[in-house]
Formats: structure tokens, C-alpha cells, sequence
């Protein structure tokens, strides 16, 4: 704010001084051709207007450097939440190594209260291109590149959903990086926890669809806890149902969106890098049923 | 265009077969017609780009538009940056450069003529791989054609796993090439101003378009090297099994982009110190009152080359660099508004008690200064690293360095040719088509780019082929597409000025302007040898000495 107010007072000067300029000294019909008063220039002004900028520069500068020293440098408190978040061409990765927990694509957080803060410390990392985590209302952005871990924190004040995507272009499907924070309550937050630690439900009514699931190539890329599918490649399916999106936030998480997507990815979000594995209807339909009971 | 200013009157020339003038044209070394050839080339990828422009604004007028697939549009922005940035304003600063540095030092031609050629065919050579992808980036099948990778190519998206087929290489062919036709221009442009200013010329009278194309000169050789290098290195990583910046072995994606913006920044001072050039020539001949501050001018000027060579990183604040370097990057971006404020102030002065004439050069200068000036501060917003993490990748950015770029640089760039244009053709632009012109482009420049900053604050990031509607981005869209066409109409408007008025213009003489430096004291075009005789000048303004002899500069100075 007080960089945007001085950026502004200096605009409004400038401004004023060269309209002044262009209607006080045009070209009048009075001045028949004659030159005006050549002027080479002045040390004075030339002193003025090299010293005042540089002490604005000065203290713009003391006022950002100690607000980069306070978001860079800050401490860790102990009642942190530590999250790990992995970019994936073009799915975001979510893991609690603390918790014990793995998802995707939707970001669960409490909410902090002032008086006894539970910031969230993101560690950014990626699996391929550089990717950025940005989620505008919560936090700044921060790159995740490869080979290159970085560091990042939040500290919601309000409870919500928050939208955001992936800002650094990363390929094909940059656009439909998408990602959502949902800013829970404390006691929300504590429930969506203990559901996400559950290893997956294994419901006898859709055998069918497990084992066409099994049987094919989904589970190279895609995890079921507790089951033989333990692919990393692609996100964790063991609770694909809590969340409400699918698709890394590309579409929402319907019966119908999660069978198309299924059948034909490209459909939904061409480009992206999981394959259409040409499904006979049967199958298809078992397979969507099955991923109905991953709650 | 007429070869001799010298003819003897009942002589006439046979007109030569249209093979003979296109063979000539082909094998110059002259440096005018190369600077012709340079800006001709750089107006038609202004097209091209401008075309590609459009394109991508068709596709963000709404949430969910299908008109190009996102693999298109990935392809569009890469190449409309590379080549708009390479191609199109690199080339149209260095073809003024070429025209004009030798007809205002008086001297004959550039200093290395042969060199000059080659360094034009060079960059003309780097813009035809460039575009060339479109037919042989295919390597593979289904491999896709021209980059799609940014204009800046962050690894390790530009590895073999990431970016398969060829259109990676002619990237980076086109900019290597191109780049060792830059650095020959700037060696070529030092080698004049350094040697060729005729008697009485001394540094201290050089005109200011001189003394600026000399230290743009001077950071093209210092910058375009680490860009070469890093090409050079990402050809040994594709090929050659170098791991530079192949991530899965080892590499570093963070090199790369100190590689890039090491050149990347110091290059917008490159070009946007050619188009202060232009201003620092026409804002006083306008206001009829010499440049305020000349030696200020020029050390603002060598002040901005140096600090701009330490900003570069200020385009990685979002990489995760410690405190400490994200304080000194913001300290350098800010110190650097200080000398490109002081050029602001002393274009004011000069204007400060003149007689300002609105024609066409001039109203493009005025809507130089006012964008600069807005752009300029944007800049200072974002050289505050804590803001920057919220604005950098987003429509803000994108907002702010189109202000700059063609607020800025195309405005002046504008100004230039309705100002030299007479001097190149010996015909005046039309002023009609040129108030049209001017008026358009204004309105379908703030169109555009003064809403594309509200976006950016909203959350959206740049690149993105759609967006959801849920967003509510759609009505800002559509304004910013709407008036991407009216800038689009406006250049219609310009190059049918230039076209008609190269046939039908109003005769220019010398010096249509009653200008002061020495190309207007010569015949418009200029003979092939300039000067019939070296001139010797006196002050900063050898013509105003010439039409003043009472009250000559000189005597000042």
C-alpha cells in the first residue's frame, strides 16, 4: 500500500506537469514562426530531480526489505501444519508427511487463529517442469522447480474456498492446473483428517470394477491405499470421491464428468497426460463404480 | 529512390530492368538501403506476430473458447514473444540505427560495410528458422511444430523428454544466429561513432541518437554473449548429452534462467534506450527548443546500462531465492528508476517554455511519455519483491511490460517514421492518415492494456489458453480482445500511409521539420555517398548555427 500510494503521488505530479506543458506552451497562431528562449538546461533542476527520487528510492527500499525479511525468515512454530506439494505435469500433488496423508489437486488447511496461529508450511517440489503454487487470496506465489526445493507459508485467517492455479507455464495444460484450498474450521478440518487416514473401502457390490481397475494399466499411475494399486505417476485415488473436482479442478466431480474423463481424457482436458485406455462400456461402467465407493 | 543527387541536366537514366534493382538491393553494402531492408523485414513480422497477437485474443475473449486448441496457443505466444522481441523491434531499432548514425556523425557509411550486410542476412537468416518450425519442427510424427515453450524457455521444459521433435532447435538456432547478427551490428555501430565523426564532432556534439546507440551497442555485446552461450549449452544438452539443464540428470532449471535474464533484462534496456533516441531527437525539434540537460542525458543514459546489467534477477523473485538476494534485486530495480526518471524530467524540461507543434511525430512522442511514465512506476511496484510474488507471471506483468514495449517502444518507433520517413522516401506521411492512425492506436492501446492489469490483480496468470467462468474474468477479456483489434486496424492505417504516401506524398525537400542535425542537410533520400563534402560542425545543432549565424549554438556550448 505505501509503495502503491508514493508510485501514485509521483504519477499524479508528473502527470500534472506534462499536461501543463502541452497546453501552456503549444504553438500559437501569435507567434509568427519566432523560436523561443533557448535553454540548455540547469544544474540546479538536474540536482533536484536526481536527489529527491533517490531518497524516495531509499525509503521504499527500508520499508520492502524488512517486509521480504519478515515473510522469507519466518520461523516455523511448532503447531505448524506441514504439508509437501509436489507439481506434476498438470496435477498438484498434496502429501502430510506428519498426518499421514495423500491426495491431490484439492488442499485441505485449519483455519488459524490469531491468538494461537496454525500456519501452513508448504515444501515445494516437483516431479518434471517448473511449475508455481499460487493461490492469490492466501499468499503470494512461489515457483516449484525441479532439483530445487523451496519453501512457502500461509496463514488463512477465514474460513472458505480459496481458487488458484499453477502460474508458471508448465506445458500443454498449464491453463487447467487449477487447484483449490478449502480453509477449514478447526473441527472440520480434524473429521476431513481421520477420514483421509482410512485406508480405501473395500465394498464387495463392485469386485467387477476393482478388478478391471487392477487388471489394466490405471494402477502404473494411480494409488488405491491398501490395495495392489500403488502407481505415483497420477494422483491418489483413495479418497477420489471427498473431493469435488476432478481432473486437477478441470471439471467437477459428477458420475457422468468422472465416466468421460475415464473414457476419454482428452475430452475434458486435451493434452493431458493420462491415456484413453479404450474401455469396452462394461468395463468402463464397473470401473466408474468402483471409484464411486472411494469415499 | 534516386541513386544521384548530382545529375546533369538532358541526361536521362534508361530505366533499369526490375531484376538489376532487386540484385542491387540483394548484394548492398550501403548502410541506408540495409537500414531500409531492416525495417522492411521487421514490418512484415509485425504482421505476423501481430496476426498471432489476434489470434491469442480470439481465444481469451471468453471463458471455455474453443478456437485454436490449447497446443496452438501454446505455440502462438511463444512465437509472438520471440518474435516480436528478435525480429520485429530488434531489427526496426537497428535499421534507424543503420540509416541514421552515419548521416548525423557525417560520415559516408558504417564503419564495416561488408559487415553490416552480413549481419542483416544474419538476423533476416534467424527469423526464417524461426518460422521455418512451422514446416520442420515436425520430427516426429504428431511431435508438433513451431516452440512451445515460452519466449523464454524455461528448462527443462526445452529437454528432449519435455519437447520432443525439432521445434526446440529452431529456437534456439533462430536466436543464435540472430544473436551473432546483433552482435555484429553493435560492433559495427561502435566502430562508426567511435571513428567516423567528422571534423568538430566530438563526443561532447555528438546528437544524443548517436551517443544512445553507442551504449546500446555496447550492452548488446555485453548481453546477447551469455544468451548465445546458454543456447549453445541447451544444443549440447539435446544433442550432445550435456546436463546443464536437464534436471532429471543433475541439472539446473534455475541456471537457465539466470542465463536468460542476465541477457533478458539488460535487452529491454536495449531496446528501450534507441526509442529514448528517437524521443531525445524529436521532443526538441517539436518544442522547438534544444534537448534540456544534454550531459545529464547521457550520463542518465550510461547510468541506466550499467545498473540495468545488475536488475536481471528481479524476474525470479517467485524461484525461491534467499532474503538477501531478493533485498539486492529490489534495491538495483529501483535504483534504476532514478536515471530513467531523470530522462522523463528532462524531456518535460526541454518541452518547459517551447512552442510545441502537434504533428504526427510529435503527439506519438507525447503518448510515449505519459505510457512510459506508467510503466516506469508499475515497474517500481513490482521491483518490490513482496509484491512481485503476487503480481509476477500474472496479466499484470503482461499489462506492464506491454506498456512499456509498445506504449513505450512502439510509440516511439512510430514517431521515428513519421519523422524519418520523408528523409528515406523524400515524401511527406500523410498527416491525416497519420492523426487516424495515432488517435486509433491510442484508444485500442488503453483498451487493451490498461484493463489487462485488472486480471492480473484478480488472480489470473499469463499463459493460460481459457479460464473458468466462475472466474469472473469474461467481461475484461472481451474488452481487451476488443481493443487488440482496434490497435490491429490502426497498424491497417499505417501501412497504408506508407504505401500511398510513398506514391502520392507531398515532396519533402530537405528539411521538412526545420530541423538541427546533419541528415537534414542533405538531399531526402540521400545520395549513396551522403556528403558531397565532409561537413564540420561547431556545436550540437550545426543547422541551427546554419539558420542562426547571429546567434549560433556555438557560442554557448
Amino acid at each position: 500500500m505505501f509503495v502503491l500510494a508514493i508510485t501514485g503521488i509521483i504519477f499524479g505530479v508528473v502527470f500534472t506537469l506534462l499536461i501543463y506543458a502541452i497546453i501552456k506552451f503549444r504553438r500559437r497562431g501569435t507567434d509568427a514562426g519566432s523560436e523561443p528562449a533557448q535553454v540548455y538546461g540547469s544544474t540546479q533542476i538536474e540536482l533536484a530531480w536526481t536527489i529527491i527520487p533517490i531518497l524516495i528510492v531509499v525509503v521504499l527500499y527500508l520499508a520492502t526489505a524488512r517486509v521480504i525479511h519478515a515473510i522469507q525468515d519466518a520461523p516455523e512454530s511448532a503447531t505448524a501444519i506441514d504439508v509437501i506439494v509436489i507439481g506434476h505435469q498438470y496435477w498438484w500433488e498434496f502429501r502430510y508427511p506428519k498426518l499421514g496423508i495423500v491426495t491431490a489437486n484439492e488442499l485441505h488447511i485449519p483455519v488459524s487463529d490469531p491468538a494461537n496461529p496454525t500456519p501452513t508450511f508448504l515444501k515445494l517440489l516437483s516431479a518434471d517442469t517448473d511449475h508455481s503454487f499460487w493461490v492469490p487470496e492466501l499468499a503470494g506465489k512461489t515457483d516449484l522447480v525441479p532439483n530445487h526445493p523451496n519453501r512457502m507459508w500461509m496463514d488463512p485467517q477465514r474460513i472458505g474456498i480459496f481458487l488458484g492455479q499453477c502460474a508458471q507455464y508448465c506445458g500443454t495444460q498449464h491453463a487447467k492446473m487449477l487447484l483449490r484450498v478449502f480453509v477449514d474450521s478447526p473441527r472440520d478440518f480434524a473429521a476431513w483428517v481421520r477420514a483421509q487416514q482410512q485406508p480405501a473401502i473395500q465394498d464387495a457390490s463392485v469386485r467387477a470394477g476393482r478388478g478391471a481397475f487392477e487388471s489394466t494399466a490405471c494402477i502404473n499411475c494411480h494409488a488405491v491405499a491398501g490395495t495392489p494399486a500403488d502407481g505415483r505417476f497420477g494422483p491418489d485415488l483413495t479418497h477420489l470421491m471427498s473431493r469435488t473436482t476432478i481432473a486437477s479442478g478441470a471439471t467437477e466431480n459428477t458420475s457422468e464428468n468422472l465416466r468421460l474423463w475415464i473414457q476419454n481424457p482428452n475430452a475434458i482436458k486435451p493434452g493431458s497426460l493420462m491415456p484413453a485406455m479404450k474401455l469396452s462400456d462394461a468395463d468402463l461402467d464397473a470401473i466408474v463404480n468402483y471409484m464411486e465407493t472411494l469415499r | 529512390m534516386s541513386m544521384n543527387a548530382i545529375t546533369i541536366s538532358g541526361v536521362r537514366l534508361e530505366e533499369k530492368p526490375w531484376v538489376d534493382t532487386l540484385h542491387e538491393w540483394l548484394t548492398t553494402v550501403d548502410h541506408k538501403r540495409l537500414g531500409i531492408l531492416y525495417i522492411i523485414y521487421a514490418l512484415l513480422l509485425l504482421i505476423v506476430a501481430g496476426i498471432e497477437a489476434l489470434i491469442i485474443r480470439i481465444q481469451l475473449m471468453h471463458s471455455h473458447n474453443n478456437f485454436v486448441s490449447p497446443q496452438v496457443f501454446n505455440r502462438m505466444f511463444t512465437m509472438h514473444g520471440t518474435t516480436m522481441i528478435f525480429f520485429v523491434i530488434m531489427p526496426v531499432l537497428f535499421g534507424f540505427a543503420n540509416y541514421l548514425v552515419p548521416l548525423m556523425i557525417g560520415a559516408r557509411d558504417m564503419a564495416f560495410p561488408r559487415l553490416n550486410a552480413f549481419s542483416f542476412w544474419l538476423t533476416a537468416l534467424g527469423g526464417l528458422l524461426l518460422y521455418f518450425s512451422f514446416l520442420g519442427g515436425n520430427g516426429l510424427y504428431g511431435a508438433g511444430n513451431a516452440p512451445d515453450v515460452g519466449w523464454w524457455a524455461y528448462a527443462p521444459l526445452t529437454a528432449r523428454a519435455f519437447s520432443t521433435g525439432h521445434s526446440s532447435d529452431y529456437w534456439t538456432l533462430a536466436l543464435l544466429v540472430s544473436g551473432f547478427g546483433s552482435i555484429g551490428t553493435a560492433i559495427n555501430i561502435i566502430a562508426t561513432v567511435v571513428c567516423l565523426r567528422c571534423p568538430g564532432m566530438k563526443l561532447t556534439r555528438m546528437p544524443l541518437m548517436a551517443w544512445l546507440n553507442l551504449v546500446m551497442s555496447g550492452m548488446v555485446l555485453i548481453a546477447i554473449t551469455p544468451l548465445s552461450a546458454a543456447q549453445i549449452m541447451l544444443l549440447v544438452d539435446r544433442y550432445l548429452g550435456g546436463h546443464f539443464f536437464d534436471t532429471q540428470a543433475g541439472g539446473s532449471a534455475v541456471l537457465w534462467m539466470h542465463f536468460f535474464w542476465i541477457f533478458g533484462h539488460p535487452e529491454v534496456y536495449i531496446l528501450i534506450i534507441p526509442a529514448f533516441a528517437f524521443m531525445s531527437e524529436i521532443v526538441p525539434v517539436f518544442s522547438r527548443k534544444p534537448i534540456f540537460g544534454y550531459p545529464v542525458m547521457v550520463a542518465a543514459t550510461i547510468a541506466i546500462a550499467f545498473v540495468s546489467m545488475s536488475v536481471w534477477a528481479h524476474h525470479m523473485f517467485t524461484v525461491g531465492m534467499n532474503s538477501y538476494a531478493n533485498s539486492f534485486f529490489t534495491i538495483t530495480s529501483m535504483v534504476i528508476a532514478v536515471p530513467t526518471g531523470i530522462k522523463i524530467f528532462n524531456w518535460l524540461g526541454t518541452m518547459w517554455g517551447g512552442r510545441i507543434q502537434f504533428k504526427t511525430p510529435m503527439l506519438f512522442s507525447i503518448g510515449f511519455l505519459f505510457q512510459f511514465l506508467i510503466g516506469g512506476l508499475t515497474g517500481v511496484m513490482q521491483a518490490t519483491a513482496p509484491f512481485d510474488w503476487q503480481l509476477s507471471l500474472s496479466y499484470f506483468v503482461v499489462a506492464h511490460f506491454h506498456y512499456v514495449i509498445v506504449g513505450g517502444i512502439v510509440f516511439a518507433v512510430f514517431a521515428a517514421f513519421y519523422y524519418w520517413y520523408p528523409k528515406m522516401t523524400g515524401r511527406m506521411l500523410s498527416e491525416k492518415l497519420g492523426k487516424w492512425h495515432f488517435w486509433l492506436f491510442l484508444i485500442g492501446f488503453h483498451l487493451t492494456f490498461d484493463v489487462m492489469h485488472i486480471p492480473g490483480l484478480l488472480g489470473m496468470p499469463r499463459r493460460i489458453y481459457t479460464y473458468e467462468p466462475v472466474r469472473g474474468w469474461d467481461t475484461l477479456n472481451l474488452i481487451i480482445t476488443i481493443g487488440a483489434f482496434i490497435q490491429g486496424i490502426a497498424i491497417l492505417v499505417f501501412v497504408a500511409n506508407l504505401v500511398v504516401s510513398y506514391f502520392n506524398g507531398a515532396q519533402a525537400g530537405n528539411d521538412p521539420w526545420d530541423a538541427w542535425t546533419l541528415e537534414w542537410s542533405v538531399s531526402s533520400p540521400p545520395p549513396a555517398y551522403n556528403f558531397a563534402f565532409i561537413p564540420v560542425v561547431a556545436s550540437r545543432r550545426p543547422l541551427w548555427d546554419q539558420k542562426h549565424p547571429e546567434d549560433p549554438d556555438s557560442r554557448y556550448e
